[in-house]
């Protein structure tokens, strides 16, 4: 058998085997439900414009954030209707996928 | 621009022998515009290919080149879908070789994912679609060359390459390796080497602990088996769990197929399943056995492997076992459980011979997993849940955790002690020699890509 310093237990259908766990399973991200309250970009780009308030009232499909990314203006909409509670970014702002832009409440 | 030289235009190309066996070969040279590619390096390439195809005889691509000849505009991208088309056409007919020496970009990066096998120096290969410098201005995120698409990044974590060496002879030396355990084209036979009698170095009767949540190395159990113990592995340090590579049994290439349990346990998984179906169809294309052994706990359950798509990747698996029509033998060492049964080269995919050693559990999963439904009535409605699981689990193992069942059904031809392993493979692929499928006439399948 190999050396057991690096091994560690992986349960597969309630067994446990002793195996390396690679990398890349090691970093996964555990799913997590999408967060209604928040507007996260989708992809990297650049904040050109922010079109809200904190506390402004929003309709289903306004205007949220225009968020420039490979070459294209993307008009980030409502889904719902809802009160903006707080703007996590500024107009000039790179921001990296995932990031929280918006909070609503 | 026009009236600079450029000599040999920034690639040479040329033909030569490795072992006695014919090859044509590219080299761009980076010395020379960045080793760009425009039409006329794109022709000398492609000039090349085509003898290659014409004379039937593997193509090595020494690849080290910035990209597009931006100065020659799309008649550099037309050099690209050029080499592209022939590489595709050539695909499953000629072996392609494809070598890192230098950072390469953009389109220079598609021709080596088309062929075969790509080869990796540490430190000299660099592979991006777009590198550093327009990922910082177009996103903002900073990377360095090395962490983009190093020859790490590519043997590790992306799966591109398959070979990866820590200098260019080292890298030369395995091209030379690969090159005699595999056949000139898809007609002939891999050269027969003087057969050798594995180096008595594993005693293959204590490789595999009985107990089937142990971990072992499953490269032991190949080497026990082939010619002077001589692996060659593929794709050593991606999807570890999955072990492939190349090994000669009385002097026939034989290209091997393992599950290891001591990454990962050996499961199946959206890495893994690519890995091995892709090895499968290259030496199904290129007439070399297959010998697949199995040990493995199922597939790697979790909501990152089911979104990553592993129903699809995992029967790419699936399709290309059922596809092949060379000699296909499996052994299965411990543990055989569920899809992963199937998938891993099962008579039910049409493998030739199915050999299990004693300590073989043929099984839709695990005994803990099984009995917990099968039995979960009588479990939960007991006093004593724990002892009654326990027994239940125990009932388990006796009646189903064998090979025995699988046997008496013919999915199993033999149960056979560790030690006749060899005997047994090398009288199979004797028997194999001649086999003669063919599949139902069809333009080309459908693989789950």
């Amino acid at each position: 058998m190999e050396k057991q310093d690096d091994f560690q237990i992986l349960n597969i259908n309630n067994s446990l085997y002793i195996t390396r766990l690679s990398s890349k399973f090691l970093n996964r991200k555990p799913y997590s439900p999408p967060d209604p309250k928040t507007i996260i970009s989708s992809i990297p780009g650049t904040v050109l414009d922010i079109l809200v308030k904190e506390g402004q009232l929003v309709g289903k499909g306004d205007d949220l954030i225009l968020l420039d990314s490979m070459k294209m203006q993307n008009r980030l909409k409502s889904e719902s209707e809802c009160k903006i509670k707080r703007i996590r970014v500024n107009k000039g702002d790179k921001v990296s996928k995932g990031t929280v832009l918006l909070e609503l409440e | 621009m026009d009236k600079k030289s450029l000599p040999g235009d920034g690639v040479i190309i040329g033909s030569g022998t490795i072992y006695g066996s014919p090859v044509a070969i590219y080299a761009q040279d980076f010395t020379v515009a960045g080793g760009s590619l425009g039409l006329m390096h794109s022709r000398k390439i492609t000039k090349i290919m085509d003898h290659a195809l014409k004379m039937k005889i593997p193509l090595i691509g020494i690849n080290d080149s910035g990209g597009a000849r931006i100065q020659e505009g799309v008649n550099s991208l037309a050099g690209y879908g050029e080499i592209f088309f022939r590489n595709t056409i050539s695909s499953g007919v000629i072996p392609q070789l494809s070598v890192i020496l230098g950072p390469c970009a953009g389109g220079a990066v598609y021709s080596p994912a088309l062929t075969d096998f790509v080869f990796v120096v540490e430190n000299i290969s660099k592979m991006f679609i777009t590198g550093p410098e327009v990922i910082k201005t177009v996103l903002g995120e900073e990377i360095s060359m090395e962490e983009l698409g190093g020859a790490r990044i590519h043997s590790e974590i992306t799966g591109n390459a398959h070979f990866y060496a820590k200098s260019e002879d080292e890298c030369f030396d395995q091209i030379k390796r690969l090159i005699r355990f595999i056949p000139g084209n898809n007609t002939l036979k891999a050269k027969c080497f003087e057969p050798a009698e594995p180096e008595n170095l594993y005693n293959i009767n204590n490789i595999v602990p009985e107990d089937p949540t142990l971990p072992y190395d499953v490269r032991h159990v190949i080497r026990s088996v082939i010619d002077k113990s001589d692996f060659f592995e593929i794709m050593e340090m991606y999807a570890r769990n999955m072990v492939i590579g190349f090994g000669r049994m009385e002097g026939h290439t034989v290209g091997f197929v393992a599950n290891q349990p001591m990454e990962m346990a050996g499961v199946l998984d959206v890495d893994s399943s690519d890995k091995a179906a892709r090895f499968i169809r290259f030496c199904d294309a290129f007439n070399i056995p297959l010998v697949t052994f199995v040990d493995l706990p199922g597939y790697l359950p979790g909501a990152d492997q089911e979104h990553a798509g592993v129903i699809r990747h995992g029967a790419k698996v699936l399709y290309a076992y059922s596809e092949a029509t060379v000699p296909k033998i499996t052994v299965i060492l411990r543990k055989a459980y569920g899809g992963g049964y199937i998938a891993m080269s099962s008579r039910h995919l049409r493998a030739d011979f199915v050999f299990a050693w004693p300590t073989a559990e043929i099984a839709v999963m695990g005994p803990e997993g099984a009995a917990n439904i099968i039995f979960r009535k009588e479990i939960m409605s007991s006093d004593d849940p724990d002892s009654v699981r326990k027994q239940k689990v125990e009932e388990y193992k006796s009646k189903f955790a064998n090979p025995y069942v699988a046997a008496s059904r013919g999915y199993i031809d033999a149960v056979i002690e560790p030690s006749e392993t060899r005997k047994f493979l090398l009288h199979s692929l004797k028997v194999s020699e001649n086999k003669d499928v063919t599949l139902p006439a069809k333009k080309h399948g459908i693989p789950p890509f």
